[in-house]
């Protein structure tokens, strides 16, 4: 079933006019509300008269996360703080989180695309869906639940963990949809395990997983262990939250919502708009945003794009599952990790940062992170209470800075690894790509 | 009266002790005390050895983490209540006491301690009447063994 056809099957024609409209639109309210841009058109001598259709995006800025970091909290705000009635943030490279805002019409269109992709996933308002996302500062528990009512489904509020409650619940309520990180997808089939729930006593059809990379293995697994179709959701708090892309039931990739987020494919390295049957960076200009509208984001994720008919019946662009990055910002149990941020901590505890290395590794489909430090003699302290004590500081500043656990291990010098240019930190043993 | 005592981090996995021993047997130190302090993922080896600073210098060479630090060796008879006799003027006196090793043989037992203040250690031991063991008798011969307030 498609939501809303008049928007998901316009004509390629109809829907470039459409979104060059929206921009007009768009690019006249950044310029006149929000510093950031009208400063940086300026310099480059331009007006937002010279913006007429999509083709001419190219020749506006980038927007970067750290262009949010460095006008936060809310510097980059499309209007007045009292028009704003959503606040949601995700963490930043140096600590501090990436602060996104929304009107009351951004919540309706983030309903407004959610509802779509969950009914290009074949759910429906008969379906009693089980929101796993976490709810609260990040977007996917609240962006699945407003619009999974939207859509006119029974939303069972219930976020992460407590995998045993989640079970009984899934169970007892009869969960037919289930949201939640792919990884957590897998850890609630342990569980029911577990439990000693059979399969024949869920009635599960549907998962609805994103926030993290998965390959097709990880499907397959999933879908052989939970006996629900696997589906792919997509998108980024700074474009709006989940909802962003969707797959649908033909998969080959994820339906962009491109009449609200007009999707380019550039070169990361040059940043020159290159054909997106190749993969690249993929970059969003939140066509109808007002809290924070955004020209431009850079996602650092690298896809594709193919315009080309899809059997559904969608005429909207789809993009390739993403399962990698321009940066190295980690993704763990759906959280944002930059090894910056646990740089920035051995810094401030060590004065200047020892050898060290980060270790992701999966176990029992959860997403663990290790950090071992070199202990040499600057660190070296002759009780064991030192020792400890220092690692408990290094776990809780960085635990509180990133918001994931962390295991930290002290290891020998000389033993992490050395290279020849940039130190490789981060040593991923998942199979995600 | 003050011992200098040897530290060195290890890993917790195997050859990294006989590592250290190796490295000392083959300069021809010698272990006159040792000790492990263990957790899951590492340990603290601790050693009384005859030349430290040698030791340390062929350690670090070996890329190993090592550090001297200060104790006292207190010399009690072997016998039940010696060693409550010397901890209790420490407790009574506000020294805490960080680790401690010892070892009983014949008529007498050798106890290393590290604490909180080495030379208020010293000076509280040796008014209690305590006798304390000097780097000479332990077997060290190096040039800074010999403390010249002893």
């Amino acid at each position: 079933m498609i939501w809303n056809s008049s928007q998901e099957s316009m004509s390629r024609d109809e829907l470039a006019a459409c979104q060059s409209r929206r921009l007009r639109e768009l690019v006249q309210r950044v310029y006149h509300g929000v510093a950031f841009y009208r400063d940086k058109m300026q310099r480059l001598g331009m007006m937002p008269e010279d913006i007429r259709t999509v083709e001419d995006l190219p020749s506006l800025p980038f927007t970067t996360k750290s262009d949010l970091r460095d006008n936060y909290p809310f510097g980059l705000f499309g209007v007045p703080l009292d028009q704003i009635v959503r606040l949601h943030a995700s963490s930043g490279t140096t600590g501090r989180p990436t602060v996104v805002g929304y009107t009351r019409r951004d919540i309706g269109v983030w309903s407004e695309v959610i509802a779509r992709s969950l009914a290009s996933t074949g759910t429906t308002p008969t379906d009693l869906i089980q929101v796993a996302y976490g709810y609260g500062l990040f977007t996917g528990g609240l962006g699945l639940h407003y619009g999974a009512e939207k859509l006119g489904c029974a939303v069972i509020p219930i976020s992460g963990g407590n995998s045993k409650r989640q079970v009984q619940i899934m169970r007892d309520f009869g969960t037919t949809v289930l949201a939640c990180t792919p990884s957590y997808a897998l850890h609630l089939a342990e569980a029911i395990a577990d439990e000693h729930i059979d399969r024949s006593d869920l009635k599960l059809r549907v998962g609805v997983f994103g926030a993290e990379p998965w390959t097709d293995g990880m499907r397959r697994e999933i879908e052989q262990r939970l006996g629900l179709t696997a589906m792919d959701i997509y998108g980024l708090s700074e474009v709006m939250g989940p909802g962003v892309a969707c797959e649908c039931s033909a998969r080959c990739g994820l339906h962009v919502q491109e009449d609200h987020f007009f999707p380019e494919i550039v070169d990361p390295e040059s940043l020159k708009t290159q054909d997106p049957a190749i993969r690249g960076e993929l970059v969003f200009t939140t066509l109808t945003k007002e809290g924070l509208p955004l020209l431009r984001y850079r996602t650092r994720d690298l896809t594709t794009l193919d315009a080309s008919a899809c059997a559904c019946g969608r005429t909207t662009v789809r993009m390739a599952k993403c399962l990698a990055r321009s940066d190295d910002m980690l993704i763990i149990r759906g959280v944002n990790v930059f090894p910056s941020q646990i740089e920035a901590v051995l810094m401030g505890l060590a004065g200047v940062a020892p050898h060290y290395v980060i270790e992701v590794d999966r176990e029992h489909n959860l997403d663990v992170l290790s950090l071992l430090v070199e202990v040499d003699e600057r660190l070296f302290a002759d009780t064991m209470g030192q020792l400890e004590s220092w690692t408990a500081s290094v776990r809780r500043q960085i635990e509180s800075a990133l918001g994931v656990s962390i295991r930290v291990r002290l290891v020998e010098p000389k033993t992490i690894a050395r290279s020849e240019g940039k130190a490789k930190r981060v040593i991923d043993r998942r199979n995600i790509q | 009266m003050k011992v200098q005592q040897l530290s060195v981090f290890l890993e917790n996995r195997s050859g990294r002790l006989t590592e250290v021993t190796e490295t000392l047997g083959h300069a021809c130190i010698n272990i006159t005390a040792q000790c492990v302090a263990d957790s899951s993922d590492y340990g603290v080896l601790r050693m009384v050895v005859s030349d430290p600073v040698q030791a340390a210098a062929l350690l670090r060479a070996r890329g190993l983490s090592v550090t001297l630090t200060d104790v006292v060796c207190i010399e009690t008879p072997n016998v039940p209540g010696a060693l409550h006799k010397a901890l209790e003027q420490l407790s009574t006196a506000g020294v805490s006491v960080d680790y401690m090793y010892a070892f009983a043989n014949g008529q007498t037992a050798l106890v290393l301690i590290r604490t909180s203040d080495i030379t208020r250690t010293v000076n509280v031991l040796l008014a209690g009447g305590q006798k304390l063991v000097g780097p000479r008798d332990l077997g060290m011969s190096y040039a800074g063994a010999f403390d010249p307030s002893e």
